[in-house]
């Protein structure tokens, strides 16, 4: 090797026209004959060397090239590695790229001194140019030198809270870099992952779940919280992330939803095109109904979701994208939507013949499955002379595939083009083509019959080779599929053939014809023998498997004609047996003792029976048939093998596993903000979620062991609900900017449903001062442990929040999932599953943690009643319903949160709607619900608006007022829902209920009807009557206990329930005597209400 | 994802490779040059060939291989498309991607290369965006590189457009003359049988724009007719939402040349054919045949077509042809064996014609079926869909933009079965 190897074939690689060295040696020219041989080894790239320690920048640069140059071409490069990878530090920025270009292809041969660069990369890992921190990053993670791994953990970490995403981006990309260079680090990595995930800029998205997919694509659970934020997100994903992103959600998919294909499964493809607010309104009443009595089938909103949000992408221009998306369609969508890819796919077709290759393979394989989506397609299958042959191969493939007994006409007369084709491979796959429609459509067997013997007075030999071949599968088949008295038709055509033994020379041509011929000798007894005789003497000249068949025919013959060719046979067999190739010997010693036994065996008696056995039909059928068993898309399916890492789709589940997990916290709301910006506060805060759940643990394990009684396995039971609650809950949530009529009819239709669990409030200042405290806390977060929440806790910091106003934020809605879930969870929290483990850590709770000792609880069980506000009538058209969605309110924790929903039911729209005058007693408040600019007609839309009821049950007045009208309206909230939620433990209960007793009790006793005396129902209807919270009991007694406090005094209201048999005897302790009374009619008339 | 890159060239030499993950050496290539030998044509080279430890995709693009080696499973389409990306990328840059140019430029390449994926997986990928990473070679910028000794063509700072929402777009774009050129594009695919009859005849069109427009514009462009485009695939600029709700295309351009949007007007509707062909192919026992084509106007709407030209791929049995065109020239390759008729504008009153005797090789059986025949031709001014453009209106700048659309129809696969 000279050192002017950079020039490649004289003329390029040199265009940094040589500048004179210094190196004194002139071997720069263009002309390679003028360094000579002489140019040894020893001195090789001295000069490069020099020009490499020189200190002029564009001498260096020079140098660079050049040896970027020799990278280039693959030439060994690596003795420069110690001049190289001082100028890492260069000021120069390119000479620093070519650096970096270098060191990531030597570093790992020359492990010692790529370590001296690494100081510079930590430095530039510091930078405040972007661009030069990622750069560092790549060039650092991508020297796979084992020592350094740890340096690059720690660049990992760092970068992943990088304030520019791109930087995350990169460091994304380092993540399986590091991991195949050190998968001991697999543990931190994933927690990384975890991290990245949350990110939300689509810059970040794609690269994060390549990371993931490529470092713990088993880690499922993972995914479950960023669910509906990728599926949200993929529009805007750059093309490639959204391939990644595709091909994990069909995983994911597969694994968290049912299959959309079983029995009731059409019904919802009819809201496919609806509007996503109709979809997600029509979906939530469905579930609603639907959860009494085994529902059939209703799609997850979630798996919708997927569907709905990928489907745009079937636009792309990418042809990775579409394709990513008709194979989540065709694995993942019900059967009568997967058509809509079938469009895209045939655009796809254009393309360049790489990508006509991977597609065609694909819709080979789906029209095995669903013919019915590419018939419409049939002519973009049509083959033009100029296709690769590859290409028409395919699909011919796909034309056979699509063949039915309307459209067979038309595809034949295409087939008989084809045949005439000067590329004899695609001639002869027409021919089997023909040869698959023909057994695959019985009404034109016979056509193509006689087209194929046509064919057999071709000139070409391998189509008429060919066409012998297939004609033998379709006698044979036709023979077995509909009896002797057909083929005897065929007579003509076997003796046609056995004319042309003569004549054809492809060993496979003649071996079809020996056979069919031995098959059927009969039919043409005459004939037979002779064939036999020429073949005979031609034998020792015949290719392996046509001898074969030779015996064969001549042990049939034998057989049924043993008096003409006896001797014939022995004569092959005496051939056969000094045969070179084995298998023949062995196959003429076999027939020889079946046929010409020495001495009568068994088995010579039965050798007509062994030999002329009537044989299954070959099955012609699609290459393809096998190939679904991998999924689409992907390597292994266009291999038709298994590649490297490929993991198969898994099958449905046969039940869905708990929907709930991917449930984000809800929003926490700002009173000063629109309800539009609180969902940009919700994306905020889950950014930062598993930091502050980390904080939140803390302390759980401070406080657990004081709430060891909180809990009772009762609650297990209400767990599913709970889960049900949650997810509508959670939609809601994540529409809250366009909240109008998503929630509207669902609660008018089912007013007794399931209750809602609504988001958590605090005060205003809280989300704002959240962020950064959370982030402060991140540094040292730890990922979500052995979660041992209970539900006090998260309750304990509403207390604080609300009293304080410390940093806080909480969840209550998850905590009431955790609390389901873990039915005692202070003190088995060590059962918690993974995902439920990924659930806590969506808690969000941060700060100080709260030192008193009770507080409030969202209810667990609340059926929300809607009450009619505005009658339509009354209203002119305008209907207005209210219902108390028993969370606390935004605005203020003493307030009552009403939900109105306004429906237009008359002609025109309505405008300009908001809270006219108000009449209050003193002490009351109304916070106005934001104005409505205006209504559509049969528009419905849900504002939300609080009361101050100042724990009285006097009506709250006050006037709705449109553009045009005002009408009088007034909400009574009915005692019970003047309460809110309290936890206390058992003994705290009854200290508190002996301060109660005397004026302060009500008793009353009731009769229970018979279907309602388990302990389900009651609890279920003390909670209908009232916002209280099961005070947790460790006995299996049938007292029920219940503690709240009234809204806006915060008096302690507690309820016993004492069961016996058929009667109850209902205790009511409560400081204000009116509230205490009226409660207590409110029950009795619930409890005793068959 | 992509774990190494080696460029072929027709001769088979690896003149290129690039790794990024552990080196893998040229010798994997074997493989891919043992599945070329055995493919008749570098066309019919498999774009997926499994070895016994890697996988080689490749794609063949004006007479060079891309090979691409990953080592798991990855969507095949992914590698593809982003090979081809690649490629799009160097002809972006070089004018034209062909062994001189990647070879006098291997440097930028390289570097190209280098940015263009991280760890195997695309990191940036939009043009706007990698020409302000490395910028791309001209006259100009040697000759000031030159005078000024500073011959930097990366560019320090991340491009701005990486990190916005509009990533395809570069900040900061000036011009004195505001100008937006949309080419509508449309090419007609076509198979007509012995006889004369349609069996398939499809649209494939495309937008192509050259925007030069300062700023952040924000451009909406609508069509007359925009029901006939029910099958598009968009650039990512466009805002998928306006096409669905409004049927208009809204969108924040790339600066410079683009596609926005590529259709395909499928065979269920009626695609006007603009031209005929008839002819009279015959071989005849002892070395002989005649051949003779006449083209003429079918559904030309009044419209000039232009560029007409025949290719037609013989048999290995012809030796050669010996014809007389009415008008303009022939070529017959005898090696490849195409005969090419270059015939230029067709003037509707004399039709054009080529006429003239086939010699075939004797001793070879002679040939059982007839050619086909390929025709390209152009027709400006004329969308064969009709598609017709509405008006362009630009938001978010204040400057009145100098704006052009121009229609233009010519054959894609268009092929007559003789």
């Amino acid at each position: 090797m000279t050192s002017n190897s950079f020039q490649l074939g004289g003329t390029g690689f040199g265009n940094d026209k040589a500048p004179s060295t210094g190196s004194g040696e002139g071997d720069f020219t263009n002309d390679p004959a003028s360094s000579g041989f002489f140019s040894e080894n020893f001195k090789r790239h001295e000069d490069l060397k020099a020009m490499l320690d020189g200190n002029k920048d564009n001498l260096k640069l020079d140098a660079m090239k050049r040896i970027i140059g020799m990278v280039a071409k693959g030439k060994d490069a690596s003795d420069l590695f110690p001049a190289v990878v001082k100028n890492v530090v260069s000021k120069n920025l390119e000479v620093k790229k070519l650096v970096y270009v270098y060191l990531t292809r030597y570093a790992e041969e020359q492990q010692d001194l790529a370590l001296l660069s690494i100081s510079t990369f930590q430095r530039a890992l510091k930078d405040p140019n972007q661009l030069i921190r990622a750069s560092a990053l790549r060039v650092l993670s991508s020297i796979r030198v084992l020592m350094i791994s740890p340096i690059m953990m720690l660049a990992i970490k760092e970068a992943v809270m990088d304030m520019s995403p791109y930087v995350r981006k990169t460091a994304a990309h380092a993540i399986p870099k590091l991991y195949s260079l050190d998968p001991e680090s697999k543990e931190q990595l994933v927690e990384v992952i975890e991290k990245l995930l949350g990110d939300k800029t689509t810059l970040v998205a794609g690269s994060a779940i390549q990371a993931f997919e490529e470092v713990c694509p088993e880690r499922i659970d993972l995914i479950h919280k960023n669910y509906r934020k990728l599926c949200n997100l993929l529009v805007d994903v750059e093309e490639w992330g959204q391939v990644v992103i595709v091909g994990m959600m069909t995983r994911y998919a597969r694994t968290q939803f049912v299959s959309p294909n079983q029995e009731g499964a059409g019904e919802d493809g009819k809201n496919f095109y609806e509007s996503e607010e109709d979809e997600d309104e029509k979906e939530e009443t469905e579930e609603n109904e639907d959860e009494p009595k085994k529902k059939p089938y209703i799609m997850d909103s979630d798996h919708r979701l997927l569907l709905r949000q990928t489907k745009p992408l079937l636009n792309s221009r990418n042809a990775a994208v579409v394709m990513s998306v008709a194979q989540l369609y065709h694995h993942c969508a019900p059967k009568s939507e997967v058509g809509v890819v079938a469009k895209a796919l045939i655009r796809l077709l254009r393309g360049h013949k790489e990508v006509q290759y991977i597609v065609l393979s694909n819709i080979a394989t789906m029209t095995v499955a669903r013919r019915d989506m590419f018939e419409a397609y049939l002519k973009s299958f049509y083959i033009r002379s100029s296709d690769p042959t590859h290409i028409k191969l395919l699909k011919l493939e796909i034309l056979t595939s699509l063949a039915t007994e309307t459209n067979i006409s038309v595809i034949l007369r295409e087939l008989q083009t084809y045949v005439t084709s000067t590329d004899k491979e695609f001639a002869a796959a027409t021919i089997q083509a023909i040869g698959r429609c023909a057994s695959n459509i019985a009404e034109i067997t016979d056509t193509c019959l006689s087209g194929l013997v046509h064919l057999m007075s071709n000139r070409d030999e391998s189509v008429v080779a060919e066409s012998v071949v297939v004609i033998k599968k379709l006698l044979q088949m036709q023979s077995t599929g509909k009896g002797r008295k057909t083929t005897t038709e065929h007579k003509d055509i076997i003796t046609h053939m056995a004319k042309m033994v003569d004549e054809i020379t492809v060993p496979m041509a003649r071996a079809s014809i020996l056979w069919l011929i031995g098959e059927y000798s009969e039919r043409v007894p005459k004939i037979a023998p002779d064939v036999l005789r020429k073949m005979a003497k031609s034998f020792i000249d015949e290719e392996d498997i046509v001898k074969l068949q030779i015996l064969n025919l001549a042990a049939k013959m034998c057989i049924t004609n043993s008096k003409q060719t006896r001797l014939l046979c022995q004569y092959v067999f005496n051939l056969a047996k000094y045969d070179q190739n084995y298998d023949i010997r062995d196959r003429s010693r076999f027939l020889r003792q079946l046929i010409l036994p020495a001495e009568k065996g068994p088995l010579a008696k039965h050798a007509k029976k062994i030999l002329l056995a009537s044989k299954p039909a070959p099955v012609l059928q699609s290459k393809f048939e096998d190939r679904d068993q991998y999924q689409l898309g992907t390597l292994s399916h266009i291999l038709n093998n298994k590649t490297t890492g490929y993991k198969d789709l898994p099958e449905w589940p046969e039940e869905a596993p708990d929907p709930s997990v991917r449930n984000v916290e809800i929003p926490v709301p700002e009173v000063t903000t629109k309800k539009s910006e609180r969902k940009k506060a919700t994306k905020d805060k889950s950014f930062y979620s598993e930091s502050e759940s980390s904080s939140e643990d803390e302390d759980s394990d401070e406080e657990s062991d004081d709430s060891d009684e909180d809990e009772e396995s009762e609650e297990e039971s209400e767990e599913e609900s709970d889960d049900e609650d949650e997810s509508e809950d959670e939609e809601e949530s994540e529409d809250s900017d366009i909240p109008q009529k998503n929630n509207a009819p669902p609660k008018q239709s089912a007013p007794k449903k399931a209750p809602k669990v609504e988001k958590s409030e605090s005060e205003e200042e809280e989300s704002s001062s959240e962020e950064e405290s959370s982030s402060e806390e991140s540094e040292e977060e730890k990922p979500p442990p052995k979660s041992k929440a209970s539900k006090k806790k998260p309750a304990k910091e509403t207390k604080a929040a609300n009293q304080n106003n410390t940093d806080l934020l909480l969840d209550i809605d998850l905590f009431g999932s955790s609390n389901g879930v873990t039915s005692s969870g202070g003190t088995q929290g060590s059962i918690l599953t993974p995902s439920m483990a990924s659930a806590m850590s969506n808690l969000t709770i941060s700060g100080a943690s709260s030192t008193s000792s009770s507080n409030f609880v969202q209810p667990m069980n609340i059926p929300l009643k809607s009450y009619d506000l505005l009658n339509r009538m009354t209203g002119n058209g305008l209907g207005i319903t209210y219902k108390f969605t028993r969370t606390i309110s935004v605005f203020s924790p003493k307030m009552v949160s009403i939900e109105l929903t306004l429906t237009n039911h008359g002609e025109s729209p309505l405008s300009g709607i908001k809270v006219g005058k108000k009449t209050l007693q003193p002490g009351m408040e109304i916070q106005d619900f934001p104005e409505i600019a205006s209504l559509g007609t049969g528009a419905s839309t849900s504002v939300l608006m609080a009361i101050n009821f100042n724990d009285t049950t006097q009506p709250a007045k006050f006037e709705i007022c449109t553009l045009e009208q005002t009408f009088k309206v007034s909400i009574t909230a009915p005692v019970g829902e003047l309460l809110q939620p309290h936890t206390m433990g058992l003994q705290d209960f009854t200290q508190q209920q002996g301060k109660l007793k005397g004026m302060t009790e009500n008793t009353g006793k009731v009769t229970l009807p018979k279907e309602k005396s388990d302990a389900k129902s009651v609890v279920t209807n003390v909670l209908t009557v009232a916002n209280m919270l099961q005070v947790p009991s460790s006995e299996s007694d049938t007292v029920y206990r219940f503690a709240a406090k009234t809204m806006s005094e915060g008096v302690l209201v507690l309820v016993s329930v004492s069961v016996n048999e058929e009667s109850a005897n209902i205790v009511v302790n409560c400081e204000k005597m009116v509230i205490g009374t009226m409660l207590l009619k409110d029950l009795k008339s619930l409890l005793a209400k068959s | 994802m992509i774990n190494s890159l080696f460029i072929i060239n027709s001769s088979g030499d690896v003149f290129m490779e690039k790794h990024w993950k552990s080196v893998i050496h040229k010798s994997i290539c074997d493989y891919f040059f043992e599945e070329q030998g055995k493919a008749g044509s570098p066309e019919d080279v498999p774009p997926v060939i499994a070895t016994p430890h890697h996988y080689l995709l490749n794609i063949y693009r004006n007479q060079l291989y891309f090979v691409a080696v990953v080592t798991t499973e990855v969507p095949p389409l992914f590698v593809i498309e982003f090979l081809h990306r690649i490629f799009d990328t160097f002809e972006d840059y070089f004018t034209e991607c062909s062994e001189t140019t990647l070879k006098e430029h291997f440097v930028i390449v390289y570097e190209l290369l280098d940015e263009m994926l991280d760890n195997g997986f695309p990191l940036a990928v939009e043009s706007n965006i990698l020409k302000e990473l490395i910028r791309p070679p001209n006259f100009l910028r040697t000759i000031t590189d030159t005078v000024t000794g500073k011959n930097t063509g990366v560019s320090a700072t991340l491009p701005t457009g990486q990190l916005s929402n509009v990533p395809w777009r570069r900040t900061g774009v000036k011009y004195t003359n505001n100008e937006a050129y949309f080419d509508v594009i449309e090419e007609i695919d076509a198979i007509i049988d012995k006889q004369g009859n349609t069996v398939i005849a499809e649209v494939q069109g495309y937008i192509d724009c050259l925007i030069k427009l300062s700023g952040m514009p924000d451009l909406t462009l609508s069509f007359i007719n925009p029901r006939l485009l029910d099958d598009i695939s968009f650039h990512p600029c466009v805002r998928y939402k306006r096409w669905e709700s409004e049927k208009v295309l809204s969108f924040v351009p790339p600066d410079g040349n683009f596609r926005l949007i590529s259709y395909h007007i499928g065979a269920n509707n009626m695609v006007a054919v603009p031209l005929y062909i008839r002819h009279n192919i015959q071989y005849r026992e002892g070395s002989g045949g005649r051949f003779e084509v006449t083209i003429g106007p079918k559904q030309t709407m009044g419209k000039v077509v232009e560029n007409i030209s025949l290719e037609v791929p013989f048999p290995k049995s012809v030796l050669n042809l010996t014809l007389t065109p009415s008008q303009g020239k022939y070529t017959f390759d005898p090696v490849g064996k195409i005969l090419t008729w270059d015939v230029g504008r067709m003037d509707p009153t004399k039709l054009p014609s080529i006429k003239g005797n086939i010699s075939l090789q004797s001793g070879h059986p002679i040939p059982e079926s007839n050619p086909t025949i390929n025709m390209n031709f152009s027709i400006s001014q004329m969308a064969i869909s009709g598609i017709k453009v509405n008006r362009l209106d630009m938001y978010g700048e204040k400057y009145k933009p100098f704006k052009g659309v121009k229609y233009m129809t010519r054959a894609g696969k268009f092929q007559f079965r003789t």
